[in-house]
């Protein structure tokens, strides 16, 4: 099955000769053709592209061309970066007909490496949703259970990933959304510290949170993946100009004596028995392993996702002011004035959630509610931070479920924000803290698979990929692909 | 805690509008959010700094040197409208 093989195992073949990258491309092209319809995991697909690309490997190859490292992988975006010249919708009705002028440095890093562009994943509107159902384009349906989410905001990229409809693909993730939708689709997915990838071309959400990850179908195409997406970017100045380690190195080492601390707030209530059941079982097979596993306490975890949603609602609020109708994306018909033209082009063009949030933001940064809302979801954010510092003193990584229950039916949680906020309880400190954490898939529940979450120290991502490479080894959940 | 005239100020502070529906569906659901968020004042945070930014970033600076930037026409194919070059907006004054 050639649509479920790993990027790795791809690239093997094609410098081996014993596959052609037109092959692979054509056979992830036949799968889009062959499910999209069902699983809904693309906005635009650009497969034919991606073929004649793949045709230029093969010719590269033939002549005796060096060929560069990810050469002929089939790739697939979240729709909020920008590809130049292919539409880049946000998933949302305001950018519906965005074409970009540019191309996000992801996607340039990418295209450098060799990967071929499958096609645009769809997405929760502005990444603002835990099950992709904001999407103003489709829905996704997850891969495992057409009648279930994928979970979101990346719904698209882990349900493609998952049903071999792109050997690997990139998400975004502010408050868990590469990895809660990993966990729910039964795939590899990582959130790198805050500034190890640049954001420069991302739509940007929440700025001080948003960072760019992979989903990929194991732990060592995580690493080889990161290796090329990684790296300062002197346009976006957050990025960090901190030395990229080959995550592939020392993937194999093993945890025997590391120290994995288990915060006991991570299995509170809200938490679904399978799902503490198989985290449990993921951590005796750590311990099997010769790690030394600890109860430890990260006391504010309580306060994240009031912090959460105020920090990142005011910087949506702030960057969504963008659109006004004037220099790309939607506008509206009728108008009578300027102003006018603002309002009704944004009332029309954003949908539910996406205005709740900014109103939300607006509200919080609002004078006479700026000091009990914002600046103080900030102290929280400072106390939750020093939670995970004085835990890292001791250990050299977290252990924890990455979201508390399985993939939940579609329209479940739609008519209650709370409760599909609750969803991300624990993903959410790890942004607010910038911190790496890696999704593993750890079993399943009710039929549907489970993530184990791994949180770093910062750029730390390299212990993360060892830890969760060890885990998979030992497993055989990687290996299991849905039938869709 | 969330009145219908909270709702339409903080609506017209971020050029939005609603039908009287959705000002009442606000109330509600950003009266529950505010509600919970609120829980972050049990916290004693008098001697807490404020986190803005998990890096130690500041301003970053760079040569004042001039480079290409994008192309107009390109630019001005994703505009509603357009005019000789320009972004065409409503008449402002």
């Amino acid at each position: 099955m050639l649509h479920y093989m790993t990027a790795h195992e791809l690239n093997a073949k094609i410098r081996e000769r014993e596959i052609s990258a037109g092959e692979i491309v054509r056979s992830v092209a036949d799968r889009i053709e062959k499910l999209e319809d069902r699983v809904g995991a693309y906005i635009t697909i650009t497969a034919d592209r991606a073929l004649e690309e793949a045709l230029r490997v093969d010719d590269a190859l033939a002549r005796g061309g060096k060929l560069p490292p990810l050469a002929g992988i089939p790739t697939a975006l979240k729709d909020n970066m920008c590809t130049e010249n292919i539409r880049t919708t946000c998933g949302s009705g305001i950018l519906h007909n965005f074409v970009p002028p540019y191309s996000a440095r992801v996607y340039e890093k990418l295209v450098q490496a060799g990967c071929v562009l499958v096609g645009k994943t769809n997405m929760d509107e502005f990444a603002m949703g835990s099950s992709t159902e904001n999407s103003s384009i489709k829905r996704t349906c997850n891969p495992w259970d057409s009648e279930r989410v994928p979970g979101g905001s990346s719904g698209g990229s882990a349900a493609a990933v998952a049903s071999g409809m792109a050997a690997f693909a990139l998400g975004s993730d502010t408050g868990g959304s590469v990895r809660q939708p990993a966990a729910l689709c039964g795939v590899v997915g990582m959130k790198p510290t805050y500034g190890r990838v640049s954001r420069y071309g991302l739509v940007a959400f929440a700025s001080s949170l948003d960072q760019i990850g992979p989903f990929t179908r194991d732990v060592r195409d995580c690493a080889l993946v990161l290796n090329h997406i990684c790296g300062y970017d002197r346009y976006d100045s957050t990025s960090a100009d901190v030395e990229v380690p080959d995550f592939m190195s020392g993937l194999e080492r093993g945890i025997k004596g590391m120290r994995v601390g288990i915060p006991s707030e991570y299995f509170g209530k809200g938490i679904e028995e399978g799902v503490r059941e198989r985290v449990t079982d993921a951590i005796g097979v750590l311990e099997g392993m010769g790690a030394v596993c600890d109860e430890v306490s990260l006391p504010h975890t309580d306060y994240a996702l009031s912090a959460y949603y105020i920090i990142s609602s005011a910087e949506a609020s702030s960057n969504l002011a963008r659109y006004d109708g004037i220099r790309y994306g939607y506008r509206a018909q009728d108008y009578s004035d300027l102003v006018d033209m603002f309002v009704k082009t944004r009332s029309e063009g954003f949908g539910e959630e996406v205005k709740r949030r900014i109103m939300l933001g607006t509200y919080a940064l609002s004078s006479g509610y700026y000091d009990a809302y914002y600046k103080k979801a900030q102290k929280i954010r400072t106390l939750i931070k020093a939670d995970f510092d004085r835990v890292f003193k001791d250990y050299d990584i977290i252990a924890c479920p990455t979201s508390p229950t399985v993939a939940f039916r579609a329209g479940e949680k739609t008519d209650d924000p709370l409760q599909m906020y609750l969803s991300d309880v624990y993903t959410i400190p790890v942004n607010i803290a910038g911190l790496p954490a890696l999704s593993v898939p750890c079993g399943f529940s009710q039929g549907l698979p489970v993530g184990l979450q791994f949180i770093g120290k910062p750029f730390a991502e390299h212990t993360l990929i060892r830890a969760a490479y060890a885990y998979e080894r030992s497993t055989e959940f990687h290996k299991m692909h849905p039938q869709v | 805690m969330i009145t219908k005239k909270d709702v339409e100020y903080v609506a017209a502070l971020a050029r939005l509008e609603f039908s009287e529906e959705e000002k009442e569906e606000f109330k509600k659901t950003l009266g529950d959010i505010l509600e919970y968020a609120q829980r972050i004042s049990e916290v004693d945070t008098e001697k807490v700094e404020p986190t803005a930014h998990i890096l130690p970033i500041n301003n970053v600076y760079r040569e004042d040197k001039v480079e290409p930037s994008m192309d107009r026409e390109k630019i001005l194919k994703n505009a509603p409208d357009s005019h000789k070059g320009c972004f065409r907006v409503p008449r402002v004054i």
